[in-house]
């Protein structure tokens, strides 16, 4: 494949030049510092500009949502995030939204709104499917999932939260792999122990670990990749693949990482 | 001789109205302590979900056996319930079996029919006693759930045994009645065999007919009396569910479950320290006295709904990622602690002509303990699981508020996060300036 010179637009540029994105993608601040994450963030970019989607980020401009502060019960610092957010966002005119974060997904989408800013909010995986529907993403030219086991992890914010169990699932299928379910699924998914906060504090005292529990359950399935669509996931999960001394056999990867590679970005 | 009887009917009738009307006061007002929340928007979808999944079941059928076991029991409630409406006309007229005469033929088929439901709510009854105290259902194990040990145990066992008792004594009550009829004793209207009590009438083949109407009255007197004393006992007990669903249902959320409540009298401040909004305006804003819920009447009246609603089935606790792993959450005990805390409060009302006396106690700290609410991940598994739409998962967020907000309780690691939010707008020790660095690795 030819070498693409790829753009990530900010909005400020965009603003400047007077053009107006078709999409913004919240990169969120997973997707912005986490290492790992940061992966899913260039994958993602990659895909959409292969696929000629004028997109823009905010870059400098965003910050955190608010969901960890607000979860963690402190309403202060939630609202004072998502004031400032929705500023920028109204600023620049902001009309819809993506991103690869289902927490920030969730925010932006249900709870801003109350705060004043509305705005068409869908995550990546909906994204992905979208442009695999309309043609503008396919599936191929790089890497074969032919004969691959495929296990999709839901993530609360995205499934039960938000009722998205199907898109993350037909992007799958679009890669031509075997999708094999966990037990625990859709809306009976098990959480991966991140959420509500949890990320940043230790767990309280308990028997196991949430994130021992559901890779012991991926890996019953015997998918050689766990596909996750949320950064808090991705952590858990690669956690806890790694306390089973698994991560040479198996692999942990975003949907978006998927997509890349099946295109050969 | 009769008319004793009629007048004691009467009384036990009185006495059992009174006392359901005095607990659903007791319960109403309590319920009337928590804070306003409209939930009458969009009736016809609010409608639509009371049928289906309070009066259609929807969501018990997920377990199939069980939901339809259970769906026994709940027919089997709702339409002998027509019969009893015969049996108190009776027992206040003194006549019996007063329906008999107006549905001629059709009385022993609609008997019948209620025949077959009771048949059905005893084998019901029967395999969930089995299934508490035999197969010993992991998610109703005192041993396993702290907060099933003494009575919420025993109140499950009792219901199962009081319906297994009220169905026996009217299957045999009815056979005997029929076995009075094949006699030819004067008082027993001659109606026919019923569809399953005829089964049973040689259990009574030699018995006399004095024997046979003591037998037939006592076992009429202990159905009447028991459905009497169970329509009390409902109102103190885990089994409230049957009358609640309906309304629980009915007012149930309809944002999406990833949706937090706001707390506008926060965007107020925060629209001020931002500039958006000047002080001076919509003045005689006062600062709220208390941020999240410390104690029930912090809660929405909603929430206090819930927790009167639950049946601690534990359908929750069951699918709860905290308790699996052996943490002390459990989304049951959030709602029994809110529902005991309610009673509390009910009795302490009561005690003092209606007032609530303050006695030191709050539903947080009290009742559930800061490592409970510090467990939960926000999942949402136990408001999907629940059968009745009840959400401890708002209450657990309400009660983290008052924590982190009012006592200043959060972890040192959450006040770590809060701090870099605060200064660097994300929750990690990273400089805002960096926050674009990751496209370096694309452009």
């Amino acid at each position: 494949m030819a070498d693409i010179t790829y753009k990530v637009p900010t909005m400020a540029e965009m603003a400047a030049n007077n053009e107006t994105p078709e999409v913004l993608f919240w990169v969120g601040c997973a997707g912005s510092f986490d290492d790992r994450y940061k992966k899913v963030t260039v994958a993602f970019v990659k895909i959409l500009n292969k696929a000629g989607v004028k997109f823009a980020v905010l870059g400098t401009e965003e910050s955190c949502t608010g969901d960890p502060a607000r979860r963690a019960g402190n309403e202060f610092t939630f609202q004072m995030l998502a004031m400032s957010n929705i500023q920028v966002l109204d600023m620049y005119g902001i009309k819809k939204i993506v991103t690869a974060c289902p927490h920030c997904f969730n925010t932006l989408k249900n709870e801003y709104p109350e705060l004043g800013g509305n705005y068409e909010v869908i995550h990546h995986s909906e994204y992905l499917q979208q442009l695999i529907n309309e043609g503008r993403v396919r599936v191929e030219g790089g890497e074969s999932f032919k004969g691959k086991k495929i296990t999709f992890h839901d993530s609360c914010y995205l499934g039960r939260a938000n009722d998205v169990y199907e898109a993350p699932r037909h992007v799958l299928e679009s890669l031509d792999a075997e999708l094999v379910e966990m037990k625990r699924c859709r809306t009976k998914g098990l959480c991966c122990g991140a959420g509500g906060g949890q990320m940043f504090k230790e767990p309280e005292a308990g028997k196991k670990d949430v994130n021992i529990e559901r890779i012991e359950e991926a890996l019953s399935t015997g998918a050689d990749t766990i596909a996750v669509a949320c950064p808090f996931c991705m952590v858990m999960m690669t956690d806890g693949l790694k306390n089973k001394e698994k991560e040479d056999t198996v692999k942990i990867y975003d949907l978006a990482e998927l997509v890349a590679q099946a295109e050969g970005l | 001789m009769e008319l004793l009887s009629q007048i004691l009917f009467a009384i036990a009738l009185a006495i059992t109205g009174w006392l359901v009307y005095k607990r659903a006061s007791t319960i109403k007002n309590t319920i009337a302590l928590g804070k306003e929340e409209d939930r009458t928007d969009q009736p016809g979808r609010r409608l639509g979900i009371m049928m289906r999944v309070a009066f259609g079941q929807k969501k018990m059928f997920d377990r199939p056996i069980v939901g339809i076991l259970h769906f026994a029991v709940y027919a089997g409630f709702l339409l002998i319930n027509i019969e009893v409406l015969e049996i108190v006309i009776d027992g206040l007229s003194g006549k019996h079996r007063i329906f008999a005469p107006f549905l001629g033929s059709f009385y022993p088929i609609l008997i019948g029919f209620f025949e077959f439901l009771a048949v059905g709510v005893l084998l019901a009854c029967v395999i969930f006693l089995i299934r508490r105290t035999v197969i010993k259902t992991e998610r109703l194990q005192p041993a396993r759930h702290r907060e099933m040990n003494g009575w919420p145990s025993l109140d499950g066992k009792i219901i199962l045994i009081f319906e297994i008792v009220l169905m026996a004594a009217i299957l045999t009550m009815n056979a005997a009645d029929s076995v009075l009829q094949d006699l030819g004793s004067p008082h027993y209207t001659q109606t026919g065999n019923f569809a399953f009590s005829q089964f049973l009438k040689p259990l009574f083949a030699n018995w006399t007919e004095s024997g046979l109407i003591i037998y037939e009255r006592v076992a009429w007197w202990i159905h009447i009396l028991g459905i009497f004393a169970f329509a009390a006992y409902v109102t103190y007990s885990k089994h409230l569910h049957i009358a609640l669903a309906f309304p629980n249902t009915y007012f149930t959320r309809l944002t999406p479950k990833g949706e937090m409540n706001n707390m506008p009298e926060i965007t107020k401040e925060v629209k001020i320290m931002l500039g958006i909004e000047n002080p001076a305006e919509g003045a005689g804003n006062e600062v709220p006295e208390r941020f999240g819920a410390k104690d029930v009447p912090d809660l929405s009246w909603k929430n206090l709904m819930d927790a009167y609603s639950c049946t601690e089935c534990g359908r929750c606790t069951s699918a709860c990622p905290a308790n699996l792993t052996g943490k002390k959450l459990s989304p049951r005990k959030i709602m029994m602690d809110t529902r005991d805390r309610l009673e509390d409060i009910g009795r302490n009302m009561n005690a003092n002509g209606g007032k609530f006396v303050d006695d030191g106690k709050n539903l947080m700290g009290d009742y559930i303990s800061e490592e409970e609410i510090l467990a939960c991940t926000t999942c949402n598994a136990c408001v999907q699981e629940c059968p009745i739409l009840i959400n401890p998962l708002d209450i657990i967020l309400q009660l983290r508020r008052h924590q982190v907000m009012d006592e200043s309780k959060a972890p040192g690691s959450w006040n770590m996060m809060f701090q870099n939010l605060d200064t660097n707008q994300a929750p990690w020790k990273f400089s805002p300036g960096d926050r674009f660095n990751w496209a370096d690795a694309v452009k």
